[in-house]
């Protein structure tokens, strides 16, 4: 076993050095701890989707229109179990210019179709369904808001007038749902499509876009066929996908970002290869004798290996830890923005994002120090005791 | 012949230096036995410290045999090398080398630690070590914040440290006045006869040689006086 005190001493021998290389692998690990939890926040819903969960939309564009009447028609198909509707409402608060997400939808319906990703209180769902100003808050907007179960909460639309001319709605808070994963996106609101159609102004019966679950998602692709052969030719024809592909095609709006995040990440972690590499190599050229001498003691070719690998390894974690406590008080911090939280449900520096870290971490340490330890380990000792 | 530590055979050793070879060590033969005080003089470029590193076990001879205890250790490999020096041999050196980033105490402790002990035990052996050299009241103490006679000092204790069977000596006094040197000779001298530690030694200073059992003198890779050797 190598002792723990010699690499650290090696380690820390030259200060201003371990500062800069610390520094360095800081950064890179602080990007990754970021761009990785903002990644993974945009792509949660991809996730978190069902495999049996479909979703119909207006094959023109998803922000058109469809029929209610094709929520009955998709139902009556064989092989769909359950089939509700929504429709999108951009909300703000009254008062506030915090912009967060709401949807109109069938209360009977809605949630039994996204039963393993939303959880509520069977008491406050009943109460919810009963009331037809009633709304069912997500715990992350209630925080954000601090709304509680009874308030009466003016909810503005930035699309939709009322009749009446005004914009916003009264609606009642009934219950407050959770998600059913840490990654769920709980910052939006759920209020009843009656309330909504019977108000608003571009006329009745239309909804947003159908969501439906098959009995068995093997049956997926010929339902989806189905569905889209039946409205063909009609004045709102379909385009029907999976959940999953959805949720991609939605985010691909936004650009690639993935690629972005890999590609900064990447760069980020080839200049750390090339300047720490480079850095651990020239400082075991300056221990040439040191290592001689420690060969001459009796250390091993194998223990020599060993001590250099393990100062690598111990840099990387060094600076690796310090970027991802770093990224994690950041991303804490982002979080706890509304403005924030409505673009990036779900941000948070997530166990498997940090697993991968530490995983890199490693990685980088051998990498940086392998070529050092092996130069160090071949080192003959006579050659090494008389270079000064 | 059953006390001999050492026995060298047609011990020779040549380095390439492009088509033409360069003899170091010329066939030589030699015994050294237990509780010896060697010295080894000769001009620069004798062969003196090549013919020191083969007894320690830190290079190998082009062809002869070099017996340890009745051991070839011209056959070993690196791994048994690194053992037979960790095992029975402590270096001292004409710079001292000692880690520059560790105290008086924790170079010492060095060689203890490719051993099997507590740290209650090493840290018993250093005290012993450093009190043997009269540095106890030094252990804290960085090389840069010691003279040069003291980091000698800790680098004889650093290769008594593992109670070896053999000390060896590459310039110890090279780097000192002669005050220090003396006092650097009597602590050899002292852990020849009190400990029976052999001692082989390197060195130009013929004061230094005085305090030898046995004075060899080397010249272009053989021993000048044959008799001496055997």
């Amino acid at each position: 076993m190598i002792n723990l005190y010699l690499i650290v001493k090696n380690l820390t021998r030259d200060k201003p050095r371990l500062l800069l290389n610390s520094f360095a692998i800081l950064v890179a690990f602080f990007l990754f701890g970021v761009l990785g939890s903002v990644n993974k926040a945009l792509h949660a819903g991809v996730e978190l989707s069902a495999d049996n969960r479909l979703v119909v939309v207006n094959k023109i564009s998803f922000t058109q229109p469809l029929p209610l009447g094709h929520v009955e028609k998709i139902r009556a198909l064989d092989g769909v179990k359950l089939a509700t509707h929504a429709n999108w409402f951009g909300a703000y608060a009254q008062g506030s210019q915090t912009y967060f997400a709401g949807f109109a939808v069938d209360p009977e319906t809605y949630l039994e179709v996204h039963a393993d990703s939303f959880l509520v209180d069977t008491t406050q769902k009943r109460a919810w369904q009963r009331n037809r100003q009633g709304v069912l808050i997500g715990e992350k907007l209630a925080q954000t808001f601090a709304w509680n179960i009874g308030d009466r909460i003016p909810i503005s639309s930035n699309i939709f007038y009322k009749a009446d001319g005004s914009q916003v709605w009264d609606m009642v808070v009934e219950g407050i749902f959770t998600g059913a994963d840490l990654q769920t996106d709980t910052n939006f609101l759920l209020f009843h499509y009656q309330y909504f159609i019977e108000t608003q102004t571009f006329g009745s019966d239309w909804i947003g876009w159908v969501v439906l679950t098959t009995v068995d998602p093997a049956l997926n692709e010929d339902i989806i066929n189905k569905i889209d052969d039946q409205f063909a030719n009609s004045f709102y024809e379909t385009e029907t996908t999976s959940e999953r592909q959805f949720n991609k095609a939605f985010l691909q709006q936004f650009g690639n970002i993935g690629f972005i995040v890999t590609s900064v990440v990447a760069a980020a972690f080839f200049t750390l290869l090339l300047i720490v590499g480079n850095s651990m190599a020239l400082a075991v050229r300056e221990r040439t004798q040191e290592i001689a001498v420690y060969k001459t003691l009796g250390f091993s070719a194998q223990k020599i290996f060993s001590l250099v690998l393990s100062e690598s390894v111990l840099l990387a974690a060094l600076g690796g830890f310090a970027g991802l406590a770093l990224a994690h008080m950041f991303v804490g911090g982002m979080s706890q923005s509304p403005q924030i939280r409505a673009i990036f449900p779900g941000l948070s520096l997530s166990r498997s994002i940090f697993l991968q870290a530490v995983f890199y971490m490693i990685a980088l340490g051998f990498i940086t120090g392998f070529v050092p330890a092996y130069r160090a380990m071949q080192l003959n000792i006579v050659n090494g005791l008389t270079r000064r | 012949m059953n006390d001999d530590l050492f026995r060298l055979h047609n011990v020779h050793k040549e380095f390439s230096r492009g088509k033409q070879k360069i003899t170091i060590l010329d066939n030589l033969c030699l015994h050294i036995k237990r509780g010896e005080f060697i010295t080894i003089m000769g001009p620069s470029g004798s062969g003196k410290t090549t013919l020191l590193n083969m007894l320690g076990g830190i290079d190998k001879p082009t062809h002869g045999q070099l017996f340890f205890q009745h051991t070839d250790i011209a056959q070993f490999s690196e791994s048994q090398l690194a053992k037979l020096r960790a095992d029975h041999v402590g270096f001292i050196f004409q710079f001292y080398n000692l880690m520059p980033m560790l105290s008086a105490e924790r170079n010492v402790e060095l060689p203890l630690l490719l051993k099997n002990l507590s740290r209650a035990e090493r840290k018993k052996r250093v005290n012993a070590a450093l009190t043997l050299v009269g540095l106890q009241e030094r252990a804290k103490h960085y090389p840069r914040e010691l003279s040069g006679g003291q980091q000698q000092r800790v680098a004889i204790a650093r290769a008594i440290v593992t109670d070896p069977d053999i000390v060896l000596c590459d310039e110890p006094t090279g780097d000192l006045d002669r005050t220090t040197a003396t006092q650097i000779m009597e602590m050899l001298q002292t852990l020849n006869r009190e400990f029976n530690k052999t001692i082989i030694m390197v060195t130009h200073d013929p004061e230094a040689a005085k305090y030898s059992s046995r004075q060899l003198h080397l010249d272009k890779g053989i021993f000048t006086d044959l008799e001496t050797a055997a």
